[in-house]
């Protein structure tokens, strides 16, 4: 655009806040408890949010298309007890994490086909999702159901030891895993420029010859896959499904996109940064236990405060970027 | 008398998806439209439906005027319990019943203008702008219950929720009188209308001198005005403040109320007539499932469906393929010279 490449584009800058904000935030927690600064509080920090941080990820997809999924919490508890019933009933924890994997795939790729369809908004057909999910979760059984099989131990026995005693566990390295390939398929991808097309705005994309009935079934299918495998680390964390589990975890995955720096009405935003975003989140979590006197429903208010601040951010970016005539961001202003 | 037809016309579809379910009801368990008069109220399950309607059918109110501007309003459950806080906050500490009311009012407006004044004047979208009280209400709600559940013994505020003027229970009374007023209010003036054009064109109407920003901060603190009043029967109904439930999820529900109501979420036209009878599908489904003798684990799958149907009759593209089907039947009937 200018001679000067500037260091960091604005259309990245909210990405770049983000992470400046975890690592001054980390280094407010490290400053109050030395201890906090270990490999121990980071292996865990990735574990415990491992299942969110899956469904974030495909939550940052549809997102970025412009639209949004609610039904991932619901979808969550559902592969939960799923999983759990077939392996009390005496299926191979393998072939249920297939099963599960598949069903919830199709879910979200007939959720996709609906709002394509019928035109309908996805914010309306993923609410009917999510009590079609949540419901089809109570169908089966509405007790929490424990398991336990050698398989499972294995893989939740599975962990690299970090220098410091802290341990890289499976979901943790699972969680990494699903971060760097959505990366990969969003920037490096036919169907991830797809997806940023559409949230640019669906006509402009239909012009450009995206297919657009393809590329929306896609996203809702990789959404509802994605929240299957958030589904399965859930299991695993656990130990056990239960149907009224993870209610409102949508709300959790939307905020860790937001804070993440992606705009909510899609075109812009990057997976990376809903990692940050969900660590930031983890990391008030883990500060409230370190301080021991703080209820926990500062982590709500800190969140909303959190998202408000980037909100504002964003607006003061498009804001700067009209003045200066160099309005990349035209999308942004156009959805008031 | 013209005016009436138009008005059944508008609210048909709902009116016939109501009747629908109700019949759907009672053909599954004919005790359900019984009604009896006892100790000076009615009782039955067609007035346990218009009472427990209530709390959806008042966020619905606000909720039609919000996105008839083309906004969403996520934060109106939150809202319900921090004002059910506040006041059973106020109720314990034995403040008049007419200062916790205005008190609590008072707070609902406020969250209202918030998101008010995030959507208009910032220009923040709207189901974020809302996401924020959402996500931070119920802790702010914690912060004025200090974690526990208050609970109050005061007749005169649980009357609020429990009580009976006339007969008809109290609940139903407040959101019938705030849906006539707060639809005479936008129906008798031109205030209605102007919300629907900020609706239809935000940019268009402030180009004719239609004030969009004010009209947006109006419609969110009439949400949050109606979330204050719902908060308050909440917390009237079970004498307590449960900053963690009161109101979960409730916004969703009013969400579908308005959008089964025919209002679309991309704005413009409205009826808050048609949100209230789609809050009485709602509450009508949950109730008839629960007499019905049913596991209550179909509760979230039937309503699934249900929701699924009625919108998709509701959706663009059937209602283009019904229109089309007949323009098609008219014109075999009554062939046209020409269409152009």
């Amino acid at each position: 655009m200018s001679a000067r490449a500037p260091l960091i584009r604005a259309r990245n800058l909210p990405f770049a806040a983000t992470v400046v904000i975890f690592l001054a935030a980390y280094a407010f927690c490290v400053a109050q408890f030395p201890n906090m600064l270990s490999t121990r509080v980071a292996g865990n920090l990735l574990t415990d949010n491992a299942f969110l941080g899956i469904a974030a990820v495909g939550m940052t997809f549809v997102i970025l298309s412009g639209g949004i999924d609610l039904s991932i919490g619901s979808v969550i508890a559902f592969t939960s007890v799923f999983v759990a019933v077939l392996v009390r009933a005496g299926v191979h924890p393998a072939a249920a994490f297939a099963l599960a994997l598949a069903v919830s795939t199709l879910f979200g790729a007939a959720m996709g086909l609906m709002i394509h369809g019928l035109s309908m908004p996805p914010f309306v057909v993923t609410l009917a999702g999510m009590f079609l999910a949540r419901g089809a979760a109570f169908l089966i059984s509405t007790e929490s159901v424990p398991i336990s099989h050698p398989f499972l131990d294995q893989l939740t026995g599975l962990y690299y030891l970090l220098p410091g005693k802290g341990r890289l566990t499976f979901l943790g390295l699972l969680m990494l895993g699903v971060f760097l390939l959505g990366s990969l398929v969003a920037g490096r991808t036919r169907f991830g420029a797809n997806v940023y097309a559409l949230g640019g705005g669906i006509q402009s994309a239909e012009l450009m010859g995206v297919p657009i009935r393809r590329t929306t079934i896609q996203l809702y299918a990789l959404s509802g896959f994605l929240a299957g495998l958030a589904g399965l680390a859930y299991t695993l964390y656990t130990s056990a499904g239960y149907s009224l589990a993870t209610v409102g975890v949508e709300l959790d995955a939307i905020a860790a996109v937001v804070v993440g720096g992606t705009l909510l009405t899609g075109g812009s935003g990057l997976v990376a940064g809903t990692f940050f975003g969900l660590m930031i989140q983890g990391l008030i979590q883990t500060y409230i236990v370190f301080d021991g006197t703080l209820s926990s429903w500062w982590t709500k208010i800190v969140v909303g405060l959190l998202l408000f601040l980037f909100i504002v951010l964003r607006r003061v970016i498009l804001l700067f970027h009209e003045r200066t005539g160099r309005s990349t961001d035209q999308r942004a202003f156009a959805g008031g | 008398m013209t005016w009436i037809a138009t008005r059944l016309r508008r609210l048909a579809p709902q009116l016939i998806a109501l009747a629908l379910v109700v019949v759907a009801i009672t053909l599954i368990a004919p005790g359900f439209a019984h009604v009896t008069f006892q100790n000076g109220r009615l009782y039955g399950s067609p007035m346990d439906v218009l009472v427990r309607a209530a709390p959806v059918a008042l966020l619905s109110i606000g909720m039609t005027l919000v996105i008839a501007t083309k906004g969403i309003d996520l934060s109106v459950g939150a809202t319900i319990a921090i004002t059910g806080a506040v006041a059973a906050s106020m109720v314990a500490a034995g403040h008049p019943l007419a200062v916790v009311i205005l008190a609590a009012l008072g707070v609902g407006l406020l969250c209202g203008v918030w998101n008010g004044l995030l959507v208009g004047l910032i220009d923040i979208q709207p189901i974020i702008a809302t996401l924020i009280l959402m996500v931070a209400g119920r802790g702010i709600a914690q912060l004025i219950t200090e974690g526990v559940i208050l609970t109050f013994n005061r007749p005169a505020f649980a009357f609020l929720g429990s009580g009976a003027f006339l007969g008809v229970p109290m609940p139903v009374i407040l959101w019938v009188l705030t849906g006539l007023a707060i639809g005479l209010l936008v129906r008798v003036s031109a205030l209605g209308l102007l919300i629907e054009a900020v609706g239809i064109n935000r940019r268009a109407s402030m180009m004719i001198g239609i004030r969009a920003r004010f009209l947006i901060v109006f419609v969110y603190a009439a949400a949050g005005l109606c979330a204050a009043i719902a908060g308050l029967i909440v917390t009237a109904d079970i004498k307590g403040a449960d900053a963690n439930n009161a109101g979960l999820w409730l916004e969703l529900d009013a969400i579908l109320a308005v959008v089964i109501g025919g209002t679309a979420l991309s704005g413009g036209r409205f009826s808050i007539s048609a949100s209230l009878i789609g809050a009485l599908i709602i509450q009508a489904l949950n109730t008839g499932i629960l007499i019905s003798g049913w596991p209550p684990e179909f509760n979230l799958i039937i309503k699934a469906v249900v929701i699924i149907v009625i919108l998709a009759l509701q959706s663009p593209v059937v209602a283009n393929s019904l229109a089309a089907a007949a323009r098609v039947r008219a014109d075999l009937k009554e062939p046209r010279r020409s269409r152009t």
